[in-house]
């Protein structure tokens, strides 16, 4: 079992604020591993990374064996993603969305449509393939976009708080799809999410951010085992505290942070 | 290719697909259209200046396309505010292949809007001078969009969010638009104004489909032409740039 991705000293810095602060851990082939953390830790960021949508300030990344920074299509070609919000063109149908995202990674025709069909009927989407994403629930939204994420048989799967805002039936539905299709296709499986019952329940390992650093690494029963606590939910706490923490930033306000520090936090 | 192709023809459909949009983006023209060109028509015509309607017809097609084009390149926020510029973005094809296909299905429904209003002018009264040179209108049209496209490209990749976007159409496609020649002629025009329009992309776009389809160009068809077809692939270039700086 190799390593599939690999982050060593990895560091963000929007002006003098640090996202991600010396953040190292790696990611061993075919395993589900959640990546846990408040509000603002630094996950969303560090997805990013590795994804190749941010350039990192320091610190070196491998993904499948790849540079993110300097073997992008390589990279790319190794992941399939959904991210926290819903990134569907809601003007085109379930299977228009796929075969674009098919098209895009150049997954060959026969085997788009064999591997489209089979995948929206996997996520129960395929009486619905030929309506308007906009006609779609926020379950199904979440569905198709899992499903859409797996048509180019990807390596790696990364999944941004993927059950967020969807109810409990949604939610074991998905991972319920999520850990049949890991095992089916092979895939390393990458998520952050709020709900530790739900790591706890899928993740062979987590790791825990927090202001920007990794503070405990390790499978879930490791993890209640150090803090001594019965619930990863206590554990997670016992290593983050209690305090309450602001809401991550939206892009408009990163860049206001970024001017701040330009004008030298003249401007509040 | 294949992501310039996909990506373009997804444009098209999304127009096909809203007919508000179609019509909304007609009512701007329509109203310039028979507002100016039947109110000042006699006034035009006792200065001397001929047919009024013939004079403002290829302007307001050239409105048409410029305002469907910044509005097309500046869809990106949109992309981006609704998530679908992500999906883009971390697929493994280039940057360029992106742009290229968002800014030429972009193009292309700036000229179907342009050729929609064309047909109203039609309608309204205008009438072509020479047929033989349509094919000529019809390169400057998409010279007109893919130029305007580009440069909502580069708008829409810089902005974040769409705030920003009532300062563009004031400051930016307003002027450009007033002080191109498309509702008035440069000649007699103060000296300072003669200048500004000569430094208007549209000017050159206006002049040359006036003068395809009037068969009378002020600037002449080389000029327009040639500077329109640089002034295309710079801003092409640049709107290719800022999106491919774009990070999320």
């Amino acid at each position: 079992m190799g390593e599939m991705i690999a982050v060593q000293d990895l560091v963000k810095n929007y002006g003098d604020f640090c996202a991600v602060n010396h953040v190292s851990f790696t990611v061993t082939e075919g395993k589900i591993f959640g990546f846990l953390g408040p509000n603002g830790a630094g996950k969303t960021t560090t997805i990013k990374m590795l994804t190749t949508v941010l350039n990192p300030t320091s610190g070196s990344i491998r993904v499948n064996g790849h540079d993110p920074t300097r073997e992008q299509r390589a990279v790319r070609r190794s992941f399939g993603i959904v991210f926290q919000d819903p990134s569907l063109d809601d003007e085109l149908t379930a299977y228009e969305n796929m075969d674009l995202h098919g098209i895009l990674y150049g997954v060959p025709r026969a085997e788009r449509i064999m591997r489209i069909n089979m995948l929206v009927d996997f996520v129960g989407l395929g009486d619905r393939k030929k309506d308007f994403v906009k006609q779609f629930s926020g379950g199904m939204k979440r569905r198709l976009e899992v499903a859409r994420a797996l048509l180019h048989k990807p390596r790696i799967l990364f999944l941004d708080e993927p059950t967020v805002g969807l109810d409990p039936q949604t939610r074991n539905h998905i991972w319920g799809h999520i850990q049949q299709l890991s095992k089916e296709e092979d895939v390393t499986v990458f998520f952050t999410t709020h709900y530790m019952e739900e790591a706890d329940r899928v993740a062979d390992e987590v790791a825990v951010i927090d202001h920007g650093k990794i503070v405990a690494q390790g499978a879930p029963s490791e993890l209640k085992a150090k803090t001594q606590s019965a619930t990863l939910e206590d554990a997670f706490i016992s290593l983050t505290g209690h305090a309450i923490r602001d809401e991550e930033a939206s892009s408009a306000d990163r860049m206001r942070t970024m001017r701040r520090a330009w004008r030298g936090g003249g401007r509040r | 290719m294949r992501a310039t192709y996909i990506l373009c023809l997804r444009q098209l459909k999304r127009y096909r697909r809203s007919p508000a949009r179609i019509i909304g983006s007609l009512g701007q023209p329509i109203l310039f259209l028979i507002g100016l060109g039947f109110g000042f028509r006699s006034m035009f015509a006792r200065a001397g200046g001929g047919n009024y309607l013939n004079f403002l017809a290829p302007g307001i097609i050239s409105m048409a396309i410029l305002f469907n084009a910044v509005f097309s390149g500046i869809e990106i926020i949109w992309d981006r505010q609704f998530g679908f510029l992500k999906e883009t973005l971390v697929a493994p094809v280039s940057r360029l292949e992106i742009v290229f296909g968002r800014t030429l299905g972009g193009a292309i429904v700036a000229m179907a809007q342009g050729t929609v209003v064309f047909v109203i002018c039609l309608i309204a009264g205008f009438r072509i001078a020479s047929w033989p040179l349509l094919p000529v209108a019809i390169v400057f049209m998409f010279l007109i969009a893919l130029l305007f496209t580009s440069i909502g490209t580069a708008i829409g990749s810089v902005l974040q969010d769409m705030q920003g976007f009532p300062l563009i159409m004031n400051f930016l496609v307003m002027p450009l638009f007033f002080f191109s020649g498309a509702i008035f002629p440069a000649a007699g025009l103060p000296k300072a104004l003669q200048f500004a329009l000569r430094l208007n992309p549209l000017t050159y776009g206006v002049d040359g489909l006036r003068g395809a389809l009037n068969n009378s160009f002020a600037l002449g068809l080389t000029t327009d032409f040639v500077v329109l077809t640089i002034l295309t692939a710079i801003l092409l270039a640049i709107g290719s740039y800022f999106f491919s700086k774009i990070q999320l």
